[in-house]
């Protein structure tokens, strides 16, 4: 059997060309052809999911059956109760999966848990999500079934963007209107061609033509500076991952989007210029936008009001560089238990809490200049800054130090 | 004291920006209101006018003003 992963070859997107098109026939007409969705969708994950990796697709029915139970289990339970000690259950246990997942490789090399599978990250941020909107009340009814298809939305299903249940399914059950609809197809239609331009063009320049070669180099230069291995390539390495990195994800992103548009889902948007972001802050309301967010609204700021409402810690300040920092600790760990995932956690809540002091002396001193040079250098420093960290997240310094021989 | 005047003062102490002059000016954008004041607010929010906004419920582009902010607090009141 074959087996087709999402946006990987031309191949691809011809078959999803072919396959939406009814569907989209439809939402011109006003209507959606839920049958038919049901069946391209449940095909374009048999497509992942099959063939060769048929382990994963079994450990995905069991992820889907597990979740069904936990975030089911607790929506029954909240319509007439609602003790903290259930929420907080239910929440744990709809992590239990990833954290094994997560966990199963670092302790031991190499060895990945069979309850494992592409997308499982973005599948348990759409689980807990649920749980915790119906802890507020936000969620009132729980369909099984609009939550099996908000979990396995094909197109975003492997590496999202990770939208939310109320939006979705306002999206899912509203056709957009013909107007609107044309709107949506013209975007995705943009959104594709963007999404070649980065994914298939700049991100393999940069991540397949130039990075080997410069890893190379750098690799040869490891005893470069007292051994520290710093040498022009790694410095080199730096940005070029970096940029590898942006236009592979936001080209992957921007697919995922415009499949959505075409299937009349407005799939929230991942990336807006984060390069030209001028602080840290700025740059992580522009990158990976969905991931962020989440993070913030359901991390940081429940952190927050938890804290201030019990009062766990006097000093204002205080509270945010706490929450910043339990944030981008879990942030870490989310992409695996290796040190420079966690390095690159705290190094964004260190940046962010300096950040935070800056801002504050700014607002306390109006008379410091602010010009477009002063604004151009903040960028500079932002962009570097960002940078530095995606080489502690690429991973290449555990190589280049600890495992080139 | 009225609500207008109630959420001017509020979001004077919370962000030392007096925003009277500018009710339309996003708050989010110009950078008056970070996530953390966003909490304090509804705390406050919650003390004062005993309304209850969870953070789920909190969509930004329907608070991003003060305006908005203002007709929110009195649609909840």
């Amino acid at each position: 059997m074959i087996n087709l992963q999402p946006y990987s070859n031309p191949m691809y997107f011809v078959w999803l060309a072919v396959a939406l098109l009814p569907l989209m026939i439809g939402l011109y007409f006003g209507k959606r052809l839920v049958v038919y969705q049901t069946i391209i969708s449940g095909i374009f994950l048999l497509l992942i999911f099959g063939g060769p990796k048929w382990q994963q697709g079994l450990a995905l029915i069991g992820y889907i059956i597990f979740q069904l139970l936990v975030v089911g289990g607790y929506a029954a339970y909240k319509k007439h109760a609602n003790q903290t000690w259930a929420f907080v259950s239910a929440v744990l246990l709809s992590i239990v999966p990833l954290v094994i997942v997560k966990v199963v490789p670092a302790i031991e090399v190499g060895r990945q848990s069979w309850l494992g599978f592409l997308g499982i990250s973005y599948l348990t941020f759409k689980s807990v999500q649920m749980i915790m909107e119906t802890r507020d009340g936000t969620i009132k009814e729980f369909s099984p079934v609009m939550f099996v298809r908000f979990l396995l939305f094909f197109p975003t299903v492997s590496s999202g963007p990770i939208d939310r249940y109320r939006r979705f399914q306002q999206d899912y059950l509203q056709v957009p209107t013909r107007e609107h609809y044309l709107q949506m197809i013209e975007k995705a239609v943009h959104y594709l061609f963007l999404g070649f331009l980065y994914k298939f063009i700049l991100g393999y320049l940069f991540g397949t033509v130039m990075l080997p070669r410069l890893a190379h180099i750098a690799i040869m230069q490891r005893a470069a500076f007292f051994h520290s291995g710093i040498s022009l390539a790694l410095v080199g390495y730096m940005y070029t991952y970096s940029m590898y990195l942006f236009f592979d994800f936001a080209g992957y992103s921007l697919f995922a989007v415009a499949a959505s548009y075409l299937m009349g889902i407005e799939t929230p948007m991942n990336f807006n210029q984060p390069f030209k972001a001028h602080n840290i802050k700025d740059f992580w309301n522009r990158w990976h936008m969905t991931l962020s967010f989440w993070f913030r609204d359901f991390i940081f700021m429940r952190l927050t009001f938890f804290i201030m409402k019990h009062h766990l810690i006097k000093k204002r300040t205080r509270i945010p560089q706490a929450a910043y920092l339990i944030n981008f600790l879990i942030m870490g760990f989310w992409h695996g238990v290796t040190w420079y995932y966690i390095v690159y956690g705290l190094f964004h809540a260190g940046a962010i809490i300096i950040n935070d002091y800056w801002l504050a002396y700014k607002k306390k001193n109006p008379q410091l200049p602010h010009n477009r040079w002063t604004e151009g250098l903040a960028i500079f420093i932002t962009f570097n800054v960002v940078c530095f960290s995606f080489l502690i997240f690429s991973g290449f310094l555990n190589t280049l130090w600890f495992q080139a021989h | 004291m009225n609500t207008q005047q109630a959420v001017i003062e509020l979001l004077e102490d919370l962000t030392g920006t007096d925003i009277s002059n500018n009710l339309d000016e996003n708050l989010f954008t110009s950078g008056v209101l970070d996530s953390m004041a966003t909490v304090e607010l509804l705390l406050e929010l919650q003390a004062k006018f005993g309304i209850d906004v969870p953070v789920s419920e909190f969509d930004r582009s329907e608070w991003e003003t003060p305006n908005k902010i203002i007709a929110k607090v009195e649609s909840l009141a």
